[in-house]
């Protein structure tokens, strides 16, 4: 299984690489807090650690404090992406 | 819901911020792009609700709502000028949700006795990162919202200091992936996680603001390597795909940091640039600036007919985006070919000009890069600098003793006539001096460059 993971990560690796090699730079601050807003996944990690039932206090404790951050980390990442991205127009297109 | 039916929609999940990222890429598609990947993220948390693991969901909709309103109300409240401090934020929010699930899967591993050498190992990594992330977002947010001084903050033994901390934080990587059952393997993460924070603390105090782009970037990447170890302790794939894609999106954006201050990574993160002020620079400009008011400003941009605006950190301080804006639309009904030179580290965070403007609603066909714009520099009547210094100094083309000597500027030194708007002569977050000020066709309209502009904006606007 290990290897299996490590496989996915290295192809993962040069996909992303390939993927954003050619942004333009008016995109960056987008791009920055879009991808960072992915990092977020570890959100999925932190519902694991906050809702399975060892028996031990600092596995929920230190879940759920988790999961706040990592919310906070999603939710705030993508509506403030959204936010910038709806700034960006085009010379005669949208409203203002 | 089956194991192999959760792991289907993960894959799902993974694709939809490929493609996401990909759209995220170009202007016409990116606002989608990010509505694709929010998709992505929904569907990998739904999924991961129904798990069979999870039996209790009351801490899992506690955590989610605080952290939600915190960072919804943060994400609608942020000023577009803050902009930068607040990615840093949220960054370092990721990377302390690494150290905590890290920490926590930890007690849950030990609490079953099923805690493998090479689950340790990830753990250790995922804490590590994690931590480093965490307190460095928070050092830079810090700077960046000035709450803490931009300038490097170095001290003596602090190299060695920092490199005693790392062969330390190894050290409990090995030690503790080489006896992951031995209960004392418990102090030797805790040791971990109190020299990484100790670590992302020292490794960002030394660097300067202007180096700000830089640091964001990387730590955006370390925020994704962070993610995708705590995918490894869970053995999740698409933590560990999305964590590569930040990973790989943030290493690509340090480098073109780099290259556009002519920089190694090495030398951003070691040098404490800017600490020794004064020092540098060969022997300083000669000669006397030439002010100039508003009024006869004025008349010279009435009868230009091209150009070039470049806006640096200064513009975001001044709050002078909207009217710059507005004085650009007065330029253009006049018949002037208006254009925004943007250089890729003007500001404080990659693309942060591009954002200010955006918010101001400047089409962003009218901003050009500094290799676009750069050729055709001498057929352009004015080039106006506001609130920007390092970037358009032509000390980093012609004195090989500079500090800047080989960053790529805008050339605006080589327009017609070239207004700097700025408060003083000082000099700016790099601490170079900049002969452009002091040059025949420079024109110094000192003070705030809000007000200035704004003034300009009411001459245009009476005739």
């Amino acid at each position: 299984m290990a290897t299996l993971l490590l496989f996915v990560f290295v192809l993962a690796i040069f996909l992303g690489f390939e993927l954003i090699s050619k942004v333009p730079s008016q995109l960056h601050t987008p791009l920055m807090s879009g991808s960072n807003a992915i990092s977020g996944i570890t959100i999925v990690a932190a519902i694991i650690a906050a809702g399975v039932d060892d028996g031990h206090l600092m596995t929920t404790v230190l879940g759920t404090l988790a999961m706040i951050v990592a919310t906070i980390n999603v939710v705030g990442g993508y509506l403030v992406t959204d936010r910038m991205l709806g700034m960006f127009k085009k010379k005669d297109g949208g409203k203002s | 819901m089956s194991a192999s039916i959760i792991n289907l929609v993960y894959i799902v999940a993974a694709v939809l911020f490929i493609f996401g990222l990909k759209m995220l890429g170009r202007a016409g598609t990116a606002r989608r792009g990010n509505l694709l990947s929010a998709l992505g993220m929904f569907l990998a948390v739904v999924a991961t609700l129904v798990n069979k693991q999870i039996v209790t969901f009351e801490w899992i909709i506690i955590g989610g709502v605080i952290g939600a309103a915190i960072g919804a109300v943060a994400a609608y409240r942020v000023k577009m000028t803050s902009m930068p401090e607040m990615v840093a934020m949220f960054n370092g929010f990721g990377g302390l949700a690494s150290l905590l699930v890290g920490w926590s899967e930890y007690h849950r591993g030990a609490g079953i006795g099923e805690i493998s050498s090479f689950t340790m190992l990830v753990t250790m990594l995922a804490v590590l990162i994690g931590g480093i992330t965490f307190t460095g977002s928070l050092i830079a947010y810090g700077k960046l919202s000035e709450k803490i001084s931009g300038k490097p903050l170095q001290f003596a033994g602090q190299k060695p200091l920092n490199a005693v901390l790392l062969l330390i934080s190894l050290a409990c990587v090995i030690t503790a992936s080489m006896r992951p059952e031995d209960p004392a393997t418990y102090g030797i993460l805790l040791v971990g996680i109190l020299v990484s924070l100790i670590l992302g603390v020292l490794a960002v105090m030394p660097i300067g603001g202007a180096d700000m782009p830089v640091v964001i970037s990387l730590l955006n990447s370390y925020s994704g390597l962070a993610a995708c170890a705590a995918g490894f302790v869970i053995m999740n794939n698409v933590l560990i795909v999305a964590g590569c894609l930040v990973g790989a999106s943030g290493i690509i954006l340090t480098q073109i940091m780099c290259k556009a201050m002519n920089r190694s990574l090495i030398n951003v993160l070691f040098s404490g640039f800017g600490a020794s002020s004064g020092s540098s620079g060969g022997g300083g400009p000669q000669g006397e600036a030439n002010p100039i008011t508003a009024d006869d400003a004025y008349y010279i941009l009435e009868a230009a007919r091209s150009v070039v605006i470049v806006p640096g950190y200064g513009m975001a301080v001044a709050q002078a985006q909207h009217a710059v804006r507005e004085l650009g639309e007065l330029l253009e009904k006049n018949g002037c070919e208006v254009r925004y030179a943007i250089h890729p580290v003007a500001g404080r965070m990659p693309g942060h000009m591009n954002v200010l403007l955006a918010e101001a609603n400047v089409p962003y066909e009218q901003l050009v890069e500094p290799q676009d714009v750069n050729p055709m520099m001498s057929t352009v009547d004015v080039a106006m600098v506001i609130g920007a210094n390092d970037v358009v100094n032509p000390a980093a083309r012609e004195d090989s003793s500079s500090p800047i000597y080989g960053m790529p500027i805008i050339n605006v030194d080589q327009a017609r006539t070239v207004f700097v708007l700025k408060r003083s002569l000082a000099a700016g977050f790099a601490q170079v001096e900049n002969p452009l000020f002091f040059l025949d066709n420079t024109r110094m309209l000192f003070g705030d460059a809000k007000a200035t502009v704004s003034s300009l904006v009411a001459q245009f606007k009476e005739e």
